[in-house]
């Protein structure tokens, strides 16, 4: 709700103000974005489509489930992985985090889903790949996966 | 013709699913149109600032704010570009690349679309809310201190040949 208060308040005032300045630069720009939305679109759908899969095979209790059982490094590797296949919107992120939590998961566990969740993306890849290519993707991706290991086993031991 | 492979690959997803084990296949479709209305209320309004940046914004200026002598300004600006609450990740691809083309730093655009992904700012309230305020504020940080090296890692590897695509 908040994201598109804020997305639909900044174009009202861009709008407004290349309105003002230039009516042939604004319909520029509005060229531009169906370029954008046309090339995206299907990518997009797709995108969509694999999460609603993943959610709706692989469902938070589902999830909950699995990282419940598995303590330890093998519950943080796991989590890891979890976090790096699926695309999981933070709406439903962190109250499953919250919950795995209450379960007696770990701090590194938790840590290490959230990051690989935000920063490592499968599902994602072939858009990423498209706008970004093979090399920047792949080694974003994995250096990610480092980042998300790492950054748990330090949270572990501090919080 | 070769775009649409995916889109039929997922369709057949969904049809095999459907007869597997069509209460899942059910859940997957609810969620999927779920944010599609979501997607179809957000896309269009990102997609026009984009254009709108791109027809207002010249690349020196670009370069000037993001490129590799942009320092820890550029850096800042990148973070808080990405902090803004402005829809999923995959929402900032098209975007990271237009900046990029731009002439924006590789550091600078991994540090955007790290934070765009991992420290938006309605993302941080849920957060706190469920992992409490430690958490949060302890990887918010470190996340960051890891994306400024994850950025100058990937600066260096793509020194020598600015290619992407």
């Amino acid at each position: 709700m908040l994201t598109t208060i804020v997305i639909y308040s900044l174009l009202a005032v861009a709008l407004i103000v290349s309105l003002m300045k230039s009516r042939e630069k604004t319909l520029m720009a509005v060229k531009v974005a169906l370029r954008v939305l046309k090339n995206s679109a299907i990518s997009l759908i797709v995108i969509l489509a694999l999460v609603g899969l993943t959610l709706g095979v692989l469902s938070p209790q589902t999830i909950s489930k699995i990282l419940g059982k598995e303590a330890g490094i093998w519950g943080t590797l796991l989590a890891t992985l979890i976090g790096a296949v699926t695309l999981i919107p933070s709406l439903i992120a962190f109250p499953l985090a919250g919950s795995l939590y209450r379960s007696g998961s770990t701090v590194a566990t938790i840590a290490a889903f959230i990051t690989s969740l935000t920063l490592v993306g499968l599902v994602t890849a072939p858009m990423e790949i498209k706008y970004l290519g093979k090399r920047f993707t792949l080694l974003r991706n994995l250096l990610s996966l480092f980042v998300a290991l790492l950054l748990a086993l330090i949270m572990g031991v501090i919080v | 013709m070769k775009k649409f492979i995916p889109l039929i690959v997922v369709g057949v997803l969904f049809i095999i699913l459907a007869i597997w084990w069509p209460p899942k296949a059910l859940a997957s479709a609810e969620v999927t149109l779920d944010y599609l209305k979501e997607m179809i209320l957000i896309m269009p309004p990102v997609f026009l600032l984009m254009g709108l940046l791109e027809v207002w914004i010249p690349k020196e200026k670009i370069q000037n704010w993001l490129g590799n002598s942009s320092g820890l300004k550029g850096g800042l600006l990148s973070v808080l570009l990405g902090t803004l609450p402005t829809g999923p990740v995959y929402v900032a691809f098209p975007l990271a690349a237009y900046l990029l083309e731009q002439g924006a730093s590789v550091r600078n655009i991994i540090l955007f679309l790290g934070s765009w992904a991992a420290l938006k700012i309605p993302q941080m309230m849920l957060e706190i809310k469920f992992l409490g305020l430690k958490f949060a504020v302890v990887r918010f940080f470190l996340t960051l201190f890891f994306l400024l090296i994850v950025g100058q890692i990937m600066n260096l590897a793509f020194k020598k040949k600015r290619e992407f695509l």
